[in-house]
Parts: C-alpha cells; sequence; structure tokens
C-alpha cells in the first residue's frame, strides 16, 4: 500500500525531476548565449546574431519552466519535509538563503533586460545582462550543489539535542564531494545544451532551413561536445572514486556486487534480487569493476551485505535502481561520445577540391537523423545520474545523521495522493507543450519566418532600422 | 557581554522584519501582476498584449521576492515553516500549480502556434484566478488561527474573493500608469470596480483579526496604544475617500498623475499590513509559536544576515535599473 512515506518520496521525486531538466539547459545555455553575443560584437556578423535570436527564445522559455517548477521546490521542505529543516536547517537554510540572494534575484532581474532590452539599453549593457544570468544560474547551481553534496559527504557541523549546528562554515561549503559534484553537473548541463542545439540544428537542417546562423549553431554545439565528453568522463571517474571512499554502500549497488570482493566484475547485465540477496543472469568483464574503482585489477570493493544492520534492516538502497541507472547514464554517455566524436570528425573533413573543410555538407542524412535523435539524450543522462546518486544514499537522507523517514510531514496519504496527481497532470502536459513548442519553433525559423535578423544599424543600438518580420 | 545585546533577541526580530518585507513587497509587486492576469478576460486579443507588456519584463523577479520570503520563512523559523505549510496543503499546492501555469502561459502564449494562444491565455488568466483565491484563502485561514473549522474556511472564502478583487485593483492601477487611450480608459473603470474588494478584505481583516484573540484586542482597544494607532485606520480611510475622487476624473490632462493610484494602493496596503503585523507580533503562528520560539540557531541566522547585508541592496539596486530601464508607457514586448 502507498503509505504517506512513499508517496511524498515520489511527489519530490517527481518535482525535482521535473525541475531539474529546465536548469539543465538554462545553466549552459546562458553561457553558450553569451558566446553567441560576444562572437557577434566582435565579428559583427549576422550568423551569430541569428544563432542568440533563435535560442534566446528557447532560453526565455526555459528559464520561466525553471522558475516556475523551483518555487514548487521551496514550498515542498514546508508542506512534506519539515523534518528535514528542523534538524539540519542550521546548515541548509543559510546555503539556500545564499542561493536565492546570490543567484536567484540576480538572474531574474536581468532575464527582463536580456530579453527585452535589447533596443533600450546600450551594447554593453546587454551583454552585461546576458553575463549576469548566465553568471546567476551558476552561483544558483554552486549553492544548491553544496547543500546536496553536504548531505551526501556531511562535516563541519555538531549535533546538539538531536539538532545540527554548524561549526565550521568552510568545511560544510567545501566538503568532500562538493567540487566533483559541481563539475560533474556542469558539464552535464554543457552536454545536454550540446546535444539540445545540436538535434534541433540538425532538425533545421533537414526540413531545409539551410542557414548560416543552424550552420554555426550546428558546428559550435557539436564541437562543444566532442570537447566536454570525455572531460566529464574523467570527471566522472574521479567522482565515483570519491563515493566509494565516502558512501561505499551506494558505489556496492551501482556495480550490484553482493560480497565483498577482490577483482570484482564490470557487470553489463544483471537482475538484482533484493529477497535472495543476489544477482541473476550476470554478464560481465571479469576485474574491470575493481580496476575502474581502485585502478588495480585485483582491487577490494566492499560488497552490500557489509551494510546490514544487525537486526537485518538493510543500511543500503535499494539495488536495482541505482543499478540500472547508473547503467543508464553511462551507457548515454558512451553514445554521446560516439556521435560528437564521429560528428566532429566529419566536421573538420576537407573537401575533395580543398576549398576549406565540408562541415554539415559532408554529414550523411542518416546521421542527422541521429542527431535529432538524441535532442534530449543529456535529459536521460542527467536524470539518471541524479537518481543513481540520489536512491543510492537512502535509506539516509542526510548520510550518517538523520533517515528519509524522520524527515516526512504527518499529511494524509490521500491528500499527498491527489496534489502527486494533480502536479503529474500539470507536468505532463507541459512538458508535451515544451518539447513541441521547441520544434514548432524550429519549424518556423525554417520557413524563414522571423529568421531575419533585426541589425542595429547605430552603435548604441538606440535608433534602429526594423525590417518587416 | 554582547555588542549589540543578547542575539536570540534581536536576531529573530531582524529576520522577522526582513520576512514580513519581503512578503509585503511580494503582495504589492506580485499583486499588480497576478492582478493583470486576472482582469484578463474583460480585454480584448489585442488589449491582452498590451497588458503583458506591463509586466513582461518584471514578474520574474516579482515571484522571486515570494521565494525569499518563503526562504526566510524555511530558514529562519523553520519550525514555523513546516506548521504553516503543512496546515495550509491544500491552497499551497493549488497556488503553486496555478504560479505554474501563469508562468510558462508568459512564454508559451507568444512562442506557441498560434491557435494555441486563446489556450494559453486561458492558462494565465486561469493560474493568476488559482493564485490569489489560494493566496487569499490561507491569508483568512492564517487571520484565524490555522484552524479548518466551518466558520473559519466560510471566512477564509470570503478573504479569497477580497484578496483577489483587491490584486485586479492593484494590477488596474499599475495599468493606469503603463497603458494609454482606450485601455487606460478601461484600467481607470476597472480599478473604479476593484477599489470594493480593497476595502472589503482590508475592512473584514482588521474587523476580524482583534476578536481572534484577547490578547490582539487588547493590543489595539487600550489606553494609551489606541490614540498611537489612530492614525492608521483614519489616514486608510483618507487615502481611500482620495483614491475614490481621484478615479472618478481620471485620466487627467496629459495623462498627468497617471502613477498616483498605484502609488496611493501601495501605501493603502503597507498600512494595513503593518497593522497585521503588529497585531501578530510576537507570534509567528498565530497565537502557538513565537518568532523567538520558532528561531533557528543564532550562528545560523548571523550567517545569513552578514550576506543580506551585503546583497539586498544590492537586489534593492538592481530591481530599481530594471523598473528605471522600462519606464513610462509600456512597448510591445520584443526580443530584438
Amino acid at each position: 500500500m502507498l503509505d504517506t512515506l512513499l508517496l511524498s518520496r515520489i511527489q519530490f521525486a517527481a518535482n525535482i525531476s521535473f525541475h531539474i531538466l529546465f536548469p539543465t539547459i538554462t545553466i549552459a545555455l546562458g553561457w553558450v548565449l553569451l558566446y553567441f553575443r560576444i562572437r557577434y560584437n566582435r565579428s559583427g556578423e549576422s550568423r551569430w546574431m541569428e544563432a542568440y535570436g533563435f535560442w534566446v527564445k528557447i532560453f526565455a522559455l526555459s528559464f520561466a519552466m525553471g522558475v516556475v517548477s523551483g518555487i514548487t521546490m521551496s514550498f515542498q521542505f514546508g508542506t512534506n519535509w519539515p523534518g528535514f529543516m528542523e534538524i539540519v536547517g542550521n546548515i541548509a537554510g543559510p546555503l539556500l538563503a545564499y542561493e536565492i540572494m546570490t543567484a536567484f534575484f540576480l538572474e531574474a532581474v536581468f532575464l527582463g533586460i536580456m530579453l527585452f532590452g535589447f533596443s533600450r539599453v546600450p551594447r554593453w549593457l546587454h551583454t552585461g545582462a546576458t553575463f549576469l544570468v548566465a553568471f546567476g544560474t551558476t552561483m544558483s547551481t554552486f549553492w544548491i550543489i553544496v547543500l546536496n553534496s553536504w548531505m551526501h559527504t556531511p562535516q563541519g557541523f555538531e549535533m546538539i539535542d538531536g539538532v545540527a549546528h554548524a561549526t565550521d562554515w568552510w568545511a560544510i561549503i567545501f566538503n568532500p564531494s562538493m567540487p566533483y559534484r559541481f563539475f560533474h553537473m556542469l558539464l552535464a548541463s554543457f552536454l545536454t545544451v550540446s546535444f539540445l542545439i545540436a538535434g534541433v540544428s540538425a532538425f533545421r537542417w533537414l526540413i531545409g532551413g539551410r542557414t548560416k546562423g543552424v550552420r554555426v549553431a550546428l558546428r559550435t554545439s557539436l564541437f562543444m561536445a566532442a570537447l566536454l565528453i570525455p572531460v566529464q568522463i574523467f570527471v566522472g571517474d574521479l567522482h565515483g572514486l570519491n563515493t566509494k571512499e565516502y558512501q561505499p554502500a551506494k558505489v556496492a549497488a551501482m556495480e550490484g556486487i553482493w560480497e565483498t570482493e577482490r577483482g570484482a566484475p564490470l557487470l553489463l547485465f544483471a537482475l538484482p534480487d533484493e529477497e535472495a540477496r543476489e544477482n541473476h543472469y550476470e554478464v560481465g568483464i571479469p576485474g574491470l569493476a575493481s580496476f575502474i574503482l581502485t585502478h588495480e585489477w585485483d582491487g577490494e570493493v566492499k560488497g552490500l551485505n557489509e551494510f546490514v544492520a544487525e537486526d537485518g534492516t538493510a543500511l543500503h538502497p535499494r539495488v536495482a535502481p541505482v543499478f540500472w541507472s547508473f547503467r543508464v547514464m553511462v551507457g548515454t554517455g558512451m553514445l554521446m561520445l560516439l556521435i560528437s566524436w564521429a560528428g566532429a570528425v566529419m566536421m573538420l573533413r576537407k573537401r575533395a577540391d580543398g576549398t576549406g573543410r565540408r562541415g554539415v555538407d559532408g554529414m550523411p542524412k542518416v546521421f542527422l537523423f541521429g542527431l535529432v535523435g538524441m535532442t534530449f539524450s543529456g535529459w536521460l543522462a542527467t536524470l539518471a545520474g541524479w537518481y543513481t546518486t540520489e536512491i543510492g544514499r537512502q535509506p539516509w537522507l542526510v548520510q550518517g545523521v538523520m533517515t528519509t523517514k524522520e524527515a516526512v510531514a504527518d499529511v494524509p496519504a490521500p491528500m499527498v495522493l491527489s496534489s502527486l496527481i494533480a502536479y503529474l497532470a500539470v507536468y505532463a502536459i507541459l512538458l508535451g507543450a515544451y518539447i513541441g513548442v521547441i520544434f514548432y519553433l524550429a519549424r518556423r525559423a525554417s520557413n524563414g519566418q522571423s529568421i531575419e535578423p533585426r541589425l542595429p544599424q547605430s552603435e548604441d543600438a538606440q535608433v534602429r532600422a526594423l525590417p518587416a518580420e | 557581554m554582547y555588542t549589540f545585546g543578547d542575539p536570540t533577541q534581536w536576531l529573530p526580530f531582524v529576520f522577522a522584519g526582513l520576512m514580513g518585507v519581503s512578503i509585503l513587497v511580494y503582495v504589492i509587486l506580485d499583486g499588480f501582476d497576478l492582478g493583470v492576469g486576472v482582469l484578463f478576460p474583460l480585454a480584448n486579443e489585442e488589449e491582452k498584449d498590451a497588458m503583458i507588456a506591463t509586466i513582461g519584463p518584471f514578474w520574474d523577479a516579482n515571484e522571486t521576492w515570494l521565494v525569499l520570503a518563503i526562504g526566510l520563512m524555511l530558514v529562519a523559523f523553520p519550525t514555523a515553516h513546516g506548521e504553516i505549510l503543512t496546515a495550509l496543503y491544500a491552497p499551497v499546492v493549488i497556488m503553486l500549480i496555478g504560479l505554474i501555469l501563469r508562468g510558462v502561459a508568459f512564454e508559451f502564449r507568444v512562442k506557441a502556434p498560434a491557435a494555441y494562444k486563446r489556450l494559453w491565455n486561458n492558462a494565465f488568466f486561469t493560474g493568476s484566478l488559482m493564485t490569489s483565491l489560494s493566496q487569499g484563502f490561507m491569508l483568512g485561514l492564517y487571520v484565524m488561527g490555522l484552524d479548518w473549522t466551518l466558520g473559519h474556511v466560510a471566512f477564509a472564502m470570503l478573504t479569497a474573493v477580497f484578496l483577489t478583487v483587491g490584486y485586479s485593483f492593484i494590477g488596474a492601477t499599475w495599468m493606469i500608469h503603463k497603458n494609454s487611450d482606450a485601455l487606460q480608459l478601461k484600467a481607470v473603470k476597472w480599478a473604479r470596480g476593484g477599489i470594493w474588494g480593497l476595502i472589503l478584505g482590508v475592512g473584514a481583516v482588521s474587523l476580524a483579526t482583534p476578536f481572534v484573540s484577547a490578547r490582539i484586542f487588547d493590543k489595539w482597544f487600550s489606553f494609551p496604544q489606541m490614540l498611537w494607532l489612530a492614525p492608521l485606520p483614519i489616514v486608510s480611510a483618507l487615502l481611500i475617500g482620495w483614491l475614490w475622487y481621484m478615479l472618478r476624473r481620471m485620466p487627467f490632462r496629459h495623462d498627468r498623475w497617471n502613477w498616483l493610484p498605484f502609488v496611493a494602493a501601495t501605501l493603502l496596503w503597507t498600512m494595513a499590513y503593518g497593522g497585521m503585523a503588529y497585531s501578530f507580533y510576537p507570534y509567528v503562528v498565530p497565537e502557538k509559536i513565537t518568532i523567538y520560539e520558532a528561531a533557528s540557531a543564532p550562528e545560523s541566522l548571523f550567517i545569513i544576515l552578514v550576506g543580506t547585508l551585503f546583497v539586498l541592496p544590492a537586489i534593492v539596486g538592481y530591481t530599481l535599473l530594471s523598473y528605471w530601464i522600462f519606464r513610462g508607457k509600456a512597448r510591445e514586448l520584443r526580443y530584438d
């Protein structure tokens, strides 16, 4: 039966999964827009402004989705998880407060100027507003990742009468997993945006919108992906090692290892069985898990059976969801590596007559369709990654300090069920509308509507020549 | 021993003040843009775009004040945050869904295919209405002490309607300032109609509050407090009379004083709100938990306060910059 705890967890998961989709786009897209803006400022080439003009619309839409779904998050603490703030509020509170004060207002105010101020403010102020919006989204990432990392690797506090009190803010902010998580998330955002831009640009190209702006967006995004994916794999590996040190139970669940062993295999497939405490249908590469986690072929990896209390209750997360989310994330990452490198190679190939590079003209149709298929691959990998780390922390809410169960509010289950259904319905509709509108905007831009950039004639951008839309 | 006295005394007070100011700024700023949303169905298609143009660059930052207010409550008074929000579970969910609908409708109504524009316009109105009604409901229930009895719910339903009409009033006064010609005339008309909501809303809360608890009654109706407090209702009544008089004659020649109704409405709200704050102090959960009992540890509050002292002036500064850049009559919203 669905009880309040499980329903509240599902509701929180639904809210935060829906929410994270949009910051994942806006964090990196803000910087990409700034890049387009600066390239235009320097070169005066309209293709950069065309790319800016198209992607700023998607940015605005994503930002609005992120803001409104984020407001929901700040209420969830009180409506469903009051225990969280009662026990660790002295730590979480200031971190959240700093996020609101140093990030939310910055983004929200300068977004208005960035979106609607192009012809009202001088060029430097518009570029500056674009920078501050991008900076704001990154600051917001920083603070929320600090809090989240602290929940995984808490330090710098003492418990007095069951309530956490801060003793060392430096230790709290720079807790052991924070740097890995922060860069892992930033890179995830950049990869998500790379594949979003590549996918939508490929789509525009395929339906005939072969403008210079589309070319430049496709090229930028493919190179960005090809450069960043190896970095992400490297950072991900470091993050894994960090997790092994601080949350060995999570790593055991990720790898599906029940008994502590040396030379543990990397399981490509397995059906973890919680009851029997073993895997069925294992397919694995011998020794590889040990090699990845300890960088030695016969290194020791702790198994899940080490994390069972004397009375038999499991002190590790449910294995199957963690095991599978981890595989989905890694699998998507490998696909990203393959596709972005293939794309980069094709981009760089020379023309037969030696007149420069072939670029997108040299790409087979099937590859472009592949890019369209990968449009939202970043979302998949990001969500799978978050599920791995968050489900992997269970049954703890703050590792070793408080369990999820201790935080839940005493709201009647039917009440939570009703609100959950309402949220899910709204989210499903909005997600459909969001994806639909992105491709609608792409089609409209490709049909020649609102694609001609309106270029400022005078340098201060106050007096404008506006060709008809 | 302490430089500024006992921090367990003054820190909660300072944070209650900060939270109070955030809520006030929120109800004024998001009040006007929610109000514009509530008035949406009364306008024709072209006017709808002009109405959106008056709030487009601001709404997002306006809503951030709600996040700040609720965030301050969360971080400074965690027990109260839990107590209040679990008591108000249902209206909070309705408000959040309303906020989601109207927030995304801003974007979708101009970006989705034209055939869907009407749908998103409806979503914008519905979302604004849900948000306003649920906030009014929460206000009423809060005043009554957060108990779900029949009488309290009935009272909360009344305040839901009054606050919604009140928001539409302040929205109309904002439009008088930002719109012109026929739409401005309409806004004047709407403001004349909406002022009722304000009078009834402020009246209902002011009359009900003292009778909820003897403590609040004594705060208002004992000597000599009564003398000090007398200007509050008197000035409010005068302001309402003056607004009434002005709205009969607006718009003035050359569109002079078009900002006056908005400023007057803001003053009125501030005073009503100040009266409420006076009534409930020192309680944050009415008659149950005081701000001193609910406050977080002083060392945590202190580190937030240090940041606030630096950041808040900057926030105020660039918010003013934004209102200054988009000053004057609203122009068509475009990205280029």
